[in-house]
């Protein structure tokens, strides 16, 4: 029986006190434990900066890459043995800023893995300049007059990309963003996860008092499945955020069911011995 | 190009052996294309400048290439085209024929009127008419090419009749079949794939780029047959992060690429190296710096390759000489890569690349597959504590495979202890940079020394490295013809560097000579850094066309005859 703690490390994460990224870490946990995944099944992939150091305090297999990269790693481990149960796990200077275009081609791909961003709005690790979801005028380190930049909306990208399943998160509602965790790995398809999580030193305008004045969470009258409100609904900025599934859409074939070489089973599986390289050569002869 | 290609399978088929050349310019269509075909019954192992039979489908090729016909030579070109008084040597033999009528009256004109010049080629040097028309089934035939190959063998005929019919036979140059092996028509990216895919490749990544697109286009045309997921990312940063992430899952895993792709993959190299991930990873070099002449070849990016990335970690370098080496040394690449987990680069150059030859098929015997150090779950169950980076007398740890009970651990670029973790501490940073570093010293116990060719006993050595062994051992006839014994000192396993053997036999010559690809003579300063001998003379060309024998000859020549 796996549970939460089953997933500890021996290791506690060194995040600074009430970060929002302890927030998702027992998230993550509880949604793989109420998935009945077992360690060995799972493997978590990260790029560089707070977010990526989660592998690290999540008993699974891990791959801690370079800044910006998780995806590819990811993609290709899951073509590599796409039995495994693949999270991804990066923050906004990773996802937005430095791995954009891995994003927007991991969701047209729809490849079968839960990624999630960890959305603070800032670099932490490098101690307070400004990100791609800075919001205009933020005042930080590297724009001490103020982002002159409109923020990027994630949400809207990933639908207009073709990530079949979009939804927003909050390191605030633990248990709502570990449902949303444990849906995103239940869908077929790229499952993409944007959470607010509060940097508590760093960031001075999304706190969590901002985020508790505004966000509410989506209820069984919003249907997920109409793309064009789905598209409205991710524009909803301001007074009310909306938090829960933006964006879902069934049935669309993943990467892993578009590679035919995998069809009969992962490929580190398949056997390497006795490859008959023979009828190449003659076809050169 | 593919009349040129044609016309060297049909020489092949022939038993003749064949070195091709090609030439184009970084355009889809048009521009100024060569494709140089060298016959010969005996081995050849490099193009030379001389042509004794030129087929110009315009003015311009006659203009470009009329200086390089031998004595004798002979041009076959387009009856419309006008050639003024004087303007081709007395000597040479021209050969006007209606290519453009007949073209026209067959099929597409431009397309043509190529199948035309290969028949009327074939009728010049008295050779088989109908290995041409088998041969142009084969390429333009299928279900769907029927009516293309008949067009085109009709086209050939009336070339081949043409000459039949208006010439004497007075070139001088014939071809005839030979009883011989059979031999592949091959190239050093078919090599390479065919060895990939020999040694259980299973996941293989590229964006196309001059001069291994052709690689890419092979694995994919192969990828359903082999089951090889073979996949074009977005860019070469996704490609070789992509490739990581399968090899970290098990899956033996290649990426092939150019210069300026290398450039990109440069941090992820980095990454796979301090993670201990296997990768062999292809750089197909042509000039630089930045795009360069993309179609062109340079041997300019082997002091990038042996240092590329930031900190230090170890690497293995590869750099094959010809096909039958791009075989088993790639072969040898996923071995080395499996084993002591790193990266192995593999070094060709457009020249390399892209050149086809002929080649007897590649010996398999003693072609094995070693995946080294990986656990199974039985070992993981009976590992209390499984380390993934513990420290062994090899520097090799025993590599878990995400799926497997037991051996969960986090895989990483940044520094870590032995599990995994995020460590700084100076002792762990000292004791897993010198476990990494340590399997170097393994490695270079295993790799093939430098060979030597021709007279081992000579004091005048010559040095090169990667593809100039072609056009090395062709001048070394020639020089050897001229009364000047030489031998050759060929580097393919660079690193680590097989310092001991290149000092020995520096050490042992009154004359040394380095030939390279580039303008800086690389080479020379790696075997200064790491044996400090000094090759006495540098031998370097970097217009962007490989060594011609003749220009090595020359220079060695004159240096030893002062003339």
């Amino acid at each position: 029986m796996v549970t939460k703690e089953t997933f500890d490390t021996k290791l506690s994460p060194h995040w600074c006190p009430g970060c929002g990224d302890y927030g998702a870490w027992r998230a993550t946990k509880m949604a793989l434990a109420s998935l009945g995944l077992e360690p060995h099944q799972v493997l978590i992939v990260s790029g560089i900066g707070n977010a990526g150091k989660m592998p690290h305090w999540v008993r699974t297999y891990g791959f801690h890459g370079l800044h910006g990269r998780p995806l590819p790693v990811a993609q290709g481990a899951k073509l590599a043995n796409h039995e495994l149960t693949v999270l991804v796990v990066g923050g906004d200077g990773d996802g937005y800023g430095e791995g954009m275009s891995h994003f927007i081609h991991a969701c047209r791909r729809n490849s079968d893995m839960t990624y999630m961003i960890l959305n603070n709005g800032v670099y932490a690790l490098t101690t307070g300049q400004v990100s791609p979801t800075s919001e205009k005028g933020f005042v930080s380190k590297s724009t001490p007059e103020g982002s002159p930049e409109t923020p990027i909306n994630p949400l809207v990208l990933a639908i207009a990309a073709g990530a079949t399943f979009v939804a927003r998160g909050y390191t605030g509602k633990t248990e709502h963003l570990a449902k949303l965790i444990v849906e995103g790995v239940r869908h077929r398809g790229f499952a993409f996860l944007d959470v607010f999580q509060p940097c508590v030193v760093f960031n001075k305008v999304n706190t969590y008092k901002w985020y508790n004045e505004r966000v509410y969470t989506l209820g069984k009258e919003y249907d997920p499945t109409d793309r064009a409100r789905a598209f409205q609904k991710a524009y909803e900025w301001g007074d009310r955020i909306p938090l829960g599934v933006i964006y879902r859409e069934e049935g669309k074939p993943t990467m892993e069911d578009e590679t035919p070489q995998i069809a009969k089973g992962p490929l580190v599986r398949q056997p390497l011995k006795g490859i008959d390289i023979k009828p190449l050569m003659e076809q050169l002869l | 190009m593919t009349a040129g290609y044609i016309f060297s399978k049909v020489c092949a088929r022939g038993g003749l052996n064949v070195f091709t050349a090609t030439e184009y310019p970084s355009l889809i269509r048009g521009g100024h294309n060569i494709y140089h075909v060298r016959v010969e019954e005996r081995e050849l192992t490099s193009p030379i400048v001389l042509v004794d039979l030129l087929v110009a489908l315009n003015k311009e090729t006659i203009d470009l290439h009329k200086g390089e016909l031998t004595h004798g030579g002979a041009i076959v070109y387009d009856e419309g085209t006008k050639l003024g008084e004087g303007e081709v040597r007395p000597d040479v033999l021209l050969y006007p024929i209606p290519l453009q009528k007949y073209a026209r009256e067959i099929g597409e004109a431009n397309v043509m009127m190529n199948s035309v010049a290969l028949g009327a080629s074939v009728a010049l040097v008295d050779y088989d008419f109908d290995l041409l028309a088998r041969v142009m089934r084969e390429t333009f035939g299928g279900k769907k090419g029927e009516e293309i190959a008949d067009a085109n063998t009709k086209a050939a005929r009336a070339g081949y009749d043409y000459i039949r019919e208006h010439f004497k036979p007075t070139f001088g140059h014939r071809l005839r079949r030979v009883e011989a092996l059979r031999r592949m028509l091959i190239n050093g990216n078919e090599a390479m794939a065919i060895a990939a895919i020999r040694a259980g490749c299973k996941f293989f990544t590229a964006y196309p780029m001059t001069p291994i697109s052709s690689l890419l286009q092979y694995m994919a045309a192969n990828g359903r047959a082999y089951n090889i997921v073979v996949k074009q990312p977005e860019d070469e940063i996704s490609v070789i992060n992509t490739a990581a992430g399968a090899s970290f899952a098990g899956a033996r895993s290649m990426v092939a690429t150019s210069g300026g792709g290398f450039s990109l993959m440069v941090e992820a190299l980095g990454m796979i190296g301090g993670a201990e991930v296997p990768l062999v990873i292809l750089e197909g070099q042509r000039p630089g710096p930045s795009t360069g002449m993309p179609t062109w070849t340079e041997q300019g990016d082997l002091k990038f390759v042996l240092s590329a990335s930031q900190g230090e970690f170890p690497r293995v370098v590869i750099a094959p000489g010809d096909p039958a080496e791009c075989f088993h040394t790639t072969m040898d690449a996923f071995n080395i890569a499996d084993k002591y987990q790193l990266p192995v680069i593999l070094v060709s150059d457009k020249y390399l690349a892209e050149s086809a030859r002929t080649m007897v098929p590649f010996d398999e015997r003693g072609v094995g597959i070693e995946r080294g150090a990986i656990a199974t779950e039985d070992v993981l169950a009976a590992t209390k504590d499984y380390r993934r980076y513990r420290p062994t007398d090899s520097g090799v740890s025993l590599r878990s495979l995400p799926g497997q009970r037991g051996g969960e651990h986090v895989a990483t670029g940044e520094e870590h202890d032995e599990y995994g973790n995020l460590e700084e501490d100076a002792e762990n940073r000292r004791r897993q940079m010198d476990k990494r570093m340590r399997k170097l010293e393994y490695v270079a116990r295993e790799l093939p020394e430098p060979k030597v060719y021709g007279a081992g006993d000579s004091d005048i050595t010559i040095v090169g490295w990667g593809s100039t062994k072609g056009p090395i051992l062709e001048a070394m006839r020639y020089l050897e013809a001229d009364g000047i014994r030489a031998r050759f000192l060929h580097l393919v396993y660079l690193s680590p560097f097989p310092a001991a053997k290149v000092a020995q036999v520096l050490d042992s010559s009154r004359a040394s000579f380095m030939v390279e690809n580039n303008k800086t003579a690389q080479m020379a300063g790696v075997i200064r850094e790491y044996t400090g001998r000094k090759v006495q003379h540098n031998i370097l060309k970097y217009d962007g066309r490989p060594f011609y024998p003749h220009e090595i000859y020359d220079a060695v020549r004159r240096t030893i005859h002062g003339h």
